[in-house]
Parts: structure tokens; sequence; C-alpha cells
């Protein structure tokens, strides 16, 4: 049986070039950057290029502006709380948005929790956070803006050069949680006026357990993890040397082949979204149909739930995600598809499509040809399915 | 799959008794829809038992399934067997289902029993 991964948002491979050029950091260089002998300096020296490598993907202007961490969810973590406890006198408002990703949103409940205030601006029907609205929320105590620069789950990018202005002109620091996007679409801190960037490595075909943080000359945050002062005193902990090496090769690699890859992506996933909306009756795109990721697809099906579905494209070897709520850990449905504006039982039955380097026209073709039978199959078990589309 | 037992993969992906009984003698349904599960239950009844049971369900792969197990369980019953089939009987005589999934998205045999309240009802009417 052919076997379709289409769930590169929840995990990637490895490239193989990352993998080779990390191998050396677990059993032959596996000094201390922090030793002041020849093994630490080889590690330092490691260290140092793939600092300048995730700065180059995003455009930084010096590569001491980035900091290693675990992955995004600390990345978010370090910036968000970072930056709301440390310019707590400024003010004690924060400014995010109803489609963040899941680690935002506990982070910002948490600090509400603490005394913070925080915005949750709306968005459209296709994810696009409401300029008007963010722009009426910021006030005089606004410390922080938080928005993601694309939806991993419904693949909207949103207008970051624009939000970046406001940020600016109103004096608040701007962080945005690119780890669905960094090595995707092209990023630019400086141009986009971004302060604190989110990224992650296994998001671009680097190694799971590594993330970086890039913090603007001048941006004040306070550091969550207290220790040796690694990272400048903002990270402390000894570096995942392999991981990080890992990261800086999967960033380079991400930068150069990001055109032509943005551009062979961009065809399948549309090739994917036309062919089931045409073959399928009762399916819908959710998200935006031009301003979105590459390689996603998020589509919706009528009368049916997203785990049966996705259970159902396993056994034909085809693996995606849901955004039900019987696939997540909290029996709730994605909290990005109810801001869209779907109801339950919609949200329910959305399956997301995440395409990555290994796939190819003949996997989208795979995907056309099981889908439109699984579908009629659970439609067919469905009390709510209307008796005229069963044929 | 890793979540499911292999019972519960057979009976979602074999599920027995799908459909609706046009002239049943008691409909019952029960979902909800915050959690995504909602099915209905027909029951057909002869001399105080069960012949023939049918659903049919919009749910998760645990949805599906134990509506599937419970029509196997309920068809032949006496209405007071029936009554007493429990969630518990269901998750057990599927090989047992993840702990996440025992509430939600086990309502068969609730939906079972408020088909047999529908139909006593509608004996008690005559």
């Amino acid at each position: 049986m052919r076997n379709v991964y289409m769930d590169h948002g929840a995990g990637m491979p490895l490239d193989l070039r990352v993998f080779e050029v990390m191998k050396p950091y677990f059993m032959e260089k596996y000094g201390n950057p922090s030793s002041s002998h020849s093994f630490g300096n080889s590690a330092k020296a490691a260290l140092d290029t793939s600092r300048e490598n995730v700065a180059n993907l995003v455009a930084a202007e010096k590569s001491q502006e980035v900091i290693f961490t675990s992955g995004g969810t600390e990345s978010n973590n370090l910036a968000i709380k970072g930056a709301a406890y440390r310019n707590k006198a400024k003010g004690n408002h924060i400014i995010t948005t109803a489609v963040e990703h899941i680690s935002v949103m506990n982070i910002c409940k948490h600090l509400q929790k603490e005394g913070f205030e925080v915005s949750y601006v709306p968005v459209d029907k296709q994810g696009i956070v409401d300029l008007k609205k963010l722009e009426e929320a910021i006030t005089g105590k606004t410390s922080l803006i938080s928005v993601m620069y694309a939806n991993g789950e419904i693949g909207t990018v949103q207008p970051i050069n624009e939000i970046g202005k406001l940020a600016r002109d109103n004096q608040v620091i701007f962080h945005v949680d690119a780890v669905a996007a960094a090595g995707k679409v092209p990023i630019n801190v400086e141009e986009e006026n971004i302060d604190l960037l989110s990224v992650s490595s296994n998001d671009m075909y680097g190694p799971k357990g590594v993330g970086a943080l890039y913090i603007k000359t001048g941006t004040k945050i306070l550091p969550l993890i207290q220790g040796g002062g690694q990272e400048r005193g903002l990270r402390s902990g000894t570096e995942n040397i392999p991981g990080i090496v890992g990261m800086g090769k999967a960033a380079e690699l991400a930068k150069k082949e990001m055109d032509a890859e943005g551009k062979r992506l961009t065809q399948l996933r549309d090739r994917l979204i036309n062919g089931v909306l045409d073959k399928i009756d009762y399916s819908f795109l959710n998200g935006h149909p031009t301003q979105r990721l590459p390689n996603n697809a998020n589509l919706r099906f009528s009368y049916i739930e997203g785990e049966s579905l996705i259970l159902w494209l396993d056994m034909h070897g085809i693996q995606v995600s849901s955004g039900s709520a019987c696939t997540s850990k909290t029996l709730e449905p994605s909290h990005t598809l109810l801001a869209i504006g779907l109801a339950h039982e919609e949200a329910h039955g959305s399956l997301v499509f995440t395409m990555g380097k290994q796939n190819s026209e003949e996997d989208v073709d795979y995907v056309q040809e099981v889908l439109p039978d699984v579908v009629k199959r659970l439609r067919a078990l469905s009390p709510l399915t209307p008796k005229e589309i069963l044929r | 799959m890793g979540m499911y037992s292999e019972k519960v993969m057979e009976h979602f992906m074999h599920p027995r008794n799908v459909g609706e009984i046009p002239d049943a003698d008691g409909v019952g349904t029960v979902g909800n829809p915050v959690c995504g599960d909602l099915m209905t239950m027909y029951i057909k009844v002869k001399d105080n038992k069960l012949v023939d049971v049918k659903f049919k369900t919009f749910g998760c792969g645990a949805a599906i399934a134990t509506s599937s197990m419970t029509t196997e369980l309920a068809i032949g019953k006496t209405l007071e067997e029936a009554m007493k089939i429990t969630r518990a009987d269901v998750a057990e005589n599927l090989g047992g289902l993840p702990p996440i999934k025992m509430h939600c998205s086990n309502l068969a045999a609730d939906a079972l029993h408020e088909a047999i309240k529908d139909y006593q009802k509608k004996q008690a009417k005559k």
C-alpha cells in the first residue's frame, strides 16, 4: 500500500543533510561551549554558526539577537511572559488574537490569572486578524502585541507588516509566533518591525526539542530559567549542541530552498484543494484561498467527524490531522475553527493536510482517489446526512 | 491503531446494523454537539423482545464502534434485559476504551434506553 504522510505540521522527518551534520556532535565533538579548551571551542564555533544561520533565515541584523530554546512552546513562553513581566511598569495589557497557537493561548490565560489584562482580537471568516479592532485595542497600558505569522492549522498568513507598523507607531513590543511560517515563507524581522520572533527546528526538517527566539537589540525581557547564564543570561542550561547544529543546518537549507520548494508546494496544495472541492459535494476550504502557507490545505466535510476520517485515511496509508474535539486532549474543537465562525459540527468535520518535501503529485492524486469513498462511507453512517445526498 | 483496541477498530471498520428502521417501534437520540457525537437508535419489538436494532452515528471511532456493539448486545434481549446494558458493558465487550472516550463517545447504551422508553411511552398511549 502507498503511504502518504501529510501531517508535517505535527511532525517532520529530519532532512538527511541535517542528520549528517549533527552526527559528530554526539560521539566526537561533545564538548561544552562554555569550556576554555579545544573541545569547548569547537562546540562554541558550531553554536555560533547555527546562530548565524537562524539569524539569516529571518533577516536579523546581528546573530547575537538569536537565542536557542527547547522549541516553539518555550520560545513563546520566554517572549510573552518575559516581555510581560519585564515591562509591567509600563502596563499590564497584552494584545493577541483569537487564533493563536494553543501555547500562546494558554500563556495568555496564565497571565490573566496573574493580573494581566489580555485582549483577544477577532479574525474574519478567512482567519485574517481585524486590523481596525487591533488598533482600537491598543492603550497606554499595552506592553505587548503577540500575533502569529501564519496559522499552522488553517494556513492563513497574517498581515504582519501592517501589524508591525501599528506596534512601532504605538511603541509597543511586537512578538510574532513564526513556528508554522519560518522556513516556508520569507520573514524579515527588520522590515516587518518585529521585536520578538519564535521559531522551531522541527517545523523546518530539523530535530525536535530545539527552537529559537529572535530578540531585537534593546527589547527588554526577563529570563524564565535561572542558571549558569548561557544564551546571554536569557536561557540558562548547557546548550543542546547536536540539536542546535541540526537547527542551524535546517535554517540554512530552508533559506536556500524556500523559493523553489514554496512554488512546488503551492502547486500541490492547490491541486489538492481544487481536486477535493470538485470531487466531493459539501466540502469547503477553511482559511484564506491565497494568503496561506504553501503546504497547508484545511478542508471541511459536512455531516461527518474528523477522527473517523483520520482513522479511515490511515487504513489507506494517509496520515493527516483534524480540528475535531475527538482528536484533542481537552475534547474541545479547535478554537481557531470556532474563531473563523464555524459551528461545532463544522469544526468537527475538518481535516488538515500539511505537505512536505517528500510529497508528490502522485500523493495528491492518491488522496483524491481515496477520500471521496471514505467521506461517502461515513456520511452513510451519519444521522446528520440529508437523504438526498446519499445515492 | 495505537489508541483503540483491535475489537474497536474491527467494529469501526465493519459496523453492524447500520441504518434506519422506517417503521421502528421506538427511536432514541442522544448526543453532545460540543463533544461531537450524536447517535440515533431504532428498535423493533416483538413479544417484549428486541427483534431488530439499527443505528446512525455522527462521531469518532469510539462512537461508531460502541453503537455497533450496542446493537449486537441488544438484539434478541427482552426489554428488561436491554435496559440493563450499561456503558461499561459496551466498553468491556469492545476490549476497553481509552479513558478520554469513556464518557462522551460511549452514549450508545443511553440511546438504546431512550429508544426503549420511547417504545414504552407509545405503548402506554395505545
